[in-house]
């Protein structure tokens, strides 16, 4: 790749030809401020604050889209440039409804940033003090509030190229300009699958998730609730960004005494459903490549992964005559919260009714998991609220407690225990690589061939990975599998997902068992993590999740003593009757209108 | 004084340019087009030639665009063109189609000469019979030209070049990013050459007569005849065809303008304002630049008015996609209308002339570059009327 003689600050730089004049501001450390600019997103260059002086050039360029070109003389201070970018932040106020001390987005709003960073003191144009549009309120996940929208698309390109869903779109023109939905409906009533990315993407405070957190208070203030918290793995790995701690730092036992501290009654692990998740699903597995091999039935196969409640709505949208490929396993939070309230609930002699079931989910897509009709019995919702990361991380603080300053603490027991295998369910991979060390070894009696229990082919955050594994010397009872190379698929990202999908509609595509994560990176890149997201900062909570599976010392969901005992002592055998009762579910084809 | 011209609306025969371009290589059909200097003529003032061998430098299969979009306030020569010539404009087309190596071509007709559609695709199936286009141009069997013709929806920004390749991908007409430039990546990624109407009219006219032929009217910088459209406060408002380097002055006479024209507006809404002052100027790209359209007020018309107005029209046409035009227009508006109750100021002014430059410098496209002009013009020559306005 040939490279270019460039001179950026009057400093000569050499850089490879086709790359930006912002990637090169970048690579040299030199602050070039944007905003409709995103590492995940292709470039739109549309909002013009990050403009440089480009000697020759009568216009000032936008450095995201504007490619160097040898000699090229850039200029990313000057008194143009000043004063542009200025008017620019003032353009953006001027059409911008104002409630700073009130906004979900107060203090990490990167609006409020670029008008710091240039030292507003006065608008030459009024800020709006009213909304002048309507938010959509309509879905019981996120609002969308379009008064405090910059029009960035940030959001648009998150829904259409990451997501693959296009639930977003702008409408109108000039000035009238909006972001708006598919038809210009409710969000809630178009193929928006709730993931959040969108609310991920989002600078100020137009996308936010809708709140529960005062609901959670006003049930820990209630003397006659009891008040039970789960928390996904992706918690652990990222709640510490939002106390300044560096992307990476799992705070896990000062998370569980930061949620003893804020009053809830019992607090449990979503990890110990995780595990409970990968026997009941790696038995699902095994039934059906028994139906396919032996009685050679026409079982529905791929199977697909079923906890990414973006995923099943997206399926159910996009794919709804795959369906019946959908391992028919509630996700851990609903698994969790149905034991909850039957076995748990039983054994404590608690009325159900009195339970308030909460979840701390790395994810928006939980909440409308949790409503979902079939998630519960006799009126009562196996989880009552799902909150964000965020959500947390705002509640720890209307409490008054800083989590850098706290002490480990533990889970509670029973719901409590885990492995390592529960962990990983936060990165793209870990529920294949969870569900292979349980389903190889109850087949063959050995641990997975893979050094130190590490399935790195299905770990990583390319879009669509493939592994194969050769079954041999198995078992009596799984003759049938002798030989067969068991091959798996992961994607994550919807936009993979379709891909995948489509491939194997259309018969392209010859796979035994697919996980898709809605979001990139997994759930440790969901949508109701601690902002804003990068590429690299997925990689970092990454590690962490890998290095807190390394550290336990069971790391296989069938050596969870806890999740044994639930079988011997209730459900009796995986994928029983009383199993499929209460951690299985049904879906619902939806149209793409 | 500059000379009345008439070649855009001459009679041609059909194909003779055709015919004697595909007897040359596309590299030499190029090389007569750089030649004879010839510029877009819809505004923008690119150099065709330079345009064709970019898109044919690209090695790959090409795609022709004649842009119809003809939106400019005061602009009507293409529709005239259209109307009358529609055979030759589709004819350069083709010659343009295998200078650059092109098998498909669109005309974009702008929304609103939608009534035009019918006529000109008749022109099409008339020019196909004669084998000028379609699957086998003048019988070769290495040479095809697919032309359809396409409608705009009545947008002003369609204009813009990739704006319109956005819009014929059926996409919502927004301009992209430049570079890549569309004669690199254009519509659905060919390489595409966008050319106004009046260029290509007169491209078969340089074929048979020559570069330097073409280079014999105009000035040295802007070789070649414009069209002009006039209309305003003239008693011969109308369509001409003259030489570049015109002076303002000689077009009032020609077109019977009294003596009391206050400005003319050269270039429409985008465009420059000329007062008495300026008179002398020529029209041509080195001197005062349009893509025709001329306006003509006198002592009676507001120019606050006519600001007014032409502020109005980019706020109702701007996509809405970048920062400074999207807000900058509507900001823009509201300062003047201050002025019509009262309550504008010099600080007003200034306010909006530091807004002004932040929408031509850093604004995405030609659109918002260019919304500052008739502004800055208008302010800086009639001051007064807009204080007291």
């Amino acid at each position: 790749m040939k490279e270019l003689n460039v001179t950026l600050n009057g400093v000569a730089y050499r850089v490879k030809e086709g790359s930006t004049i912002l990637e090169l501001c970048r690579r040299e450390g030199i602050h070039v401020p944007t905003l409709c600019d995103h590492p995940d997103l292709h470039t739109k260059g549309i909002c013009r604050i990050c403009v440089v002086e480009v000697k020759g050039m009568r216009t000032l360029q936008a450095s995201c889209s504007t490619p160097v070109t040898e000699g090229m003389d850039i200029n990313t201070t000057g008194d143009k440039v000043r004063r542009t970018r200025k008017t620019i932040v003032e353009l953006l106020l001027a059409n911008h409804y104002t409630d700073c001390t009130v906004c979900p987005k107060n203090l990490s709003c990167e609006l409020q940033r670029l008008a710091d960073e240039y030292g507003l003191t006065e608008l030459r144009w009024k800020e709006r003090r009213e909304r002048t549009v309507a938010r959509d309120l309509s879905s019981t996940v996120f609002v969308r509030d379009n008064n405090k929208c910059v029009l960035c698309q940030r959001c648009i390109r998150a829904c259409a190229d990451l997501q693959g869903v296009g639930a977003l779109a702008n409408l109108w023109k000039g000035d009238r300009t909006i972001i708006g939905s598919a038809f210009n409906r409710p969000i809630a009533e178009i193929v928006c699958i709730n993931c959040g990315q969108c609310v991920a993407h989002c600078p100020t405070g137009a996308l936010h998730e809708r709140p529960a957190g005062d609901a959670v208070w006003k049930a820990i203030d209630d003397p006659s609730k009891i008040v039970v918290v789960q928390t996904a793995p992706a918690i652990r790995a990222a709640l510490g960004e939002e106390f300044g701690y560096p992307p990476g730092t799992r705070v896990t036992g000062k998370m569980a005494t930061a949620l003893k501290m804020m009053g809830f009654d019992y607090v449990f692990d979503t990890q110990f459903a995780a595990d409970l998740t990968i026997i009941e699903e790696a038995h699902e597995l095994l039934g059906r490549l028994k139906a396919a091999i032996v009685d050679k039935s026409d079982v529905a196969l791929p199977m697909t992964t079923s906890c990414s409640p973006g995923w099943i709505k997206f399926q159910e949208h996009f794919f709804p005559e795959l369906l019946p490929n959908v391992s028919s396993c509630k996700s851990p939070q609903q698994m969790f919260g149905a034991l909850l309230k039957t076995w748990w609930a039983g054994k404590r002699g608690i009325d159900p009714d009195k339970i308030v079931s909460v979840s701390v989910m790395p994810c928006t897509a939980k909440k409308y998991e949790a409503a979902r009709p079939e998630m519960g019995r006799d009126g009562v919702k196996d989880v009552d609220f799902a909150i964000t990361t965020r959500e947390l991380a705002t509640m720890i603080k209307q409490a008054g407690i800083d989590l850098t300053n706290l002490p480990d603490g533990s889970f509670d027991d029973p719901l409590g225990e885990s492995t390592g295998a529960a962990t990983i369910f936060a990165a793209t991979g870990g529920v294949m690589e969870a569900a292979l060390r349980t389903a190889y070894e109850v087949v063959t009696g050995r641990e997975v061939p893979f050094a130190h229990l590490d399935i790195a082919p299905v770990r990583g955050m390319e879009g669509v990975r493939e592994a194969s594994i050769l079954i041999e010397k198995v078992k009596p009872e799984f003759s049938w599998l002798e030989g067969v190379v068991l091959k798996v698929l992961v994607a994550h990202g919807t936009a993979n997902a379709k891909t995948v999908m489509t491939a194997v509609k259309e018969g392209r595509l010859q796979a035994h068992f697919i996980e898709i994560m809605t979001c990139p990176g997994g759930c440790l890149g969901g949508g109701g993590q601690p902002l804003p997201v990068t590429p690299e900062k997925r990689r970092a909570r990454a590690r962490a999740i890998y290095a807190e599976d390394g550290d336990f010392k069971i790391r296989k969901s069938h050596e969870n003593l806890a999740v044994a005992h639930i079988y011997s002592d209730f459900l009796g055998e995986p994928n029983s009757h009383k199993a499929h009762e209460l951690l299985h579910t049904k879906y619902t084809a939806r149209g793409r209108y | 004084m500059a000379r009345k011209i008439d070649v855009v609306f001459s009679d041609l025969e059909p194909g003779a340019a055709l015919k004697k371009a595909v007897a040359m290589s596309p590299d030499d059909i190029i090389a007569i087009v750089k030649d004879s200097n010839l510029r877009g003529r819809g505004g923008a003032g690119f150099p065709t030639g330079l345009k064709w061998e970019s898109a044919r430098r690209q090695g790959r299969t090409a795609c022709v665009v004649c842009n119809a979009d003809e939106g400019e306030p005061g602009t009507f020569k293409d529709k005239r063109i259209l109307e009358l010539r529609a055979a030759k404009v589709i004819e350069s087309m083709a010659i343009c189609a295998r200078a650059v190596g092109a098998s498909r071509g669109f005309i974009y007709l702008r929304g609103e000469y939608s009534y035009l559609r019918k006529e000109i695709e008749d022109t099409m199936r008339r020019l196909e019979g004669l084998g000028l286009i379609g699957p086998s141009v003048l019988g070769a069997s290495d040479f095809s030209f697919d032309l359809k013709l396409r409608l705009g929806s009545g947008a002003y920004v369609c204009g813009e070049e990739t704006a319109l390749i956005d819009s014929l991908e059926s996409r919502r007409g927004e301009p992209r990013n430049k570079p890549p430039f569309p004669t690199e990546h254009g519509f659905l990624g060919m390489p595409t050459v966008v050319n106004n109407v009046e260029t290509l009219a007169l491209v078969p006219h340089i074929i048979l007569n020559g570069a330097e032929w073409f280079r014999d009217f105009g000035t040295r910088t802007s070789s070649g005849s414009k069209l002009f459209s006039v209309s305003g406060d003239c008693l011969k408002p109308g369509i001409y065809e003259f030489e570049y380097g015109i002076t303002i002055r000689e077009l009032l006479k020609e077109v019977e303008a009294g003596p009391e024209t206050k400005a003319v507006q050269i270039g429409g809404a985008s465009g420059f304002c000329a007062s008495a002052d300026d008179f002398d100027k020529s029209i041509s790209f080195e001197g005062i630049p349009t893509g025709g359209s001329i306006i003509v007020f006198d002592r009676t018309r507001s120019m606050f008015k006519v600001l007014k107005n032409f502020v109005e029209f980019f706020q109702e046409e701007s996509c809405g996609q970048c920062t400074p035009c999207r807000e900058g227009c509507s900001r823009m508006l509201e300062g003047i209308l201050k002025f019509e109750r009262g309550e504008g100021s010099s600080k007003v002014i200034n306010d909006l002339l530091e807004l002004a430059e932040t929408m031509s410098l850093a604004s995405k496209c030609g659109f918002g570059q260019s919304v500052p002009n008739s502004f800055r013009t208008i302010v800086s020559k009639f001051r007064d009327e807009i204080l007291s306005a």
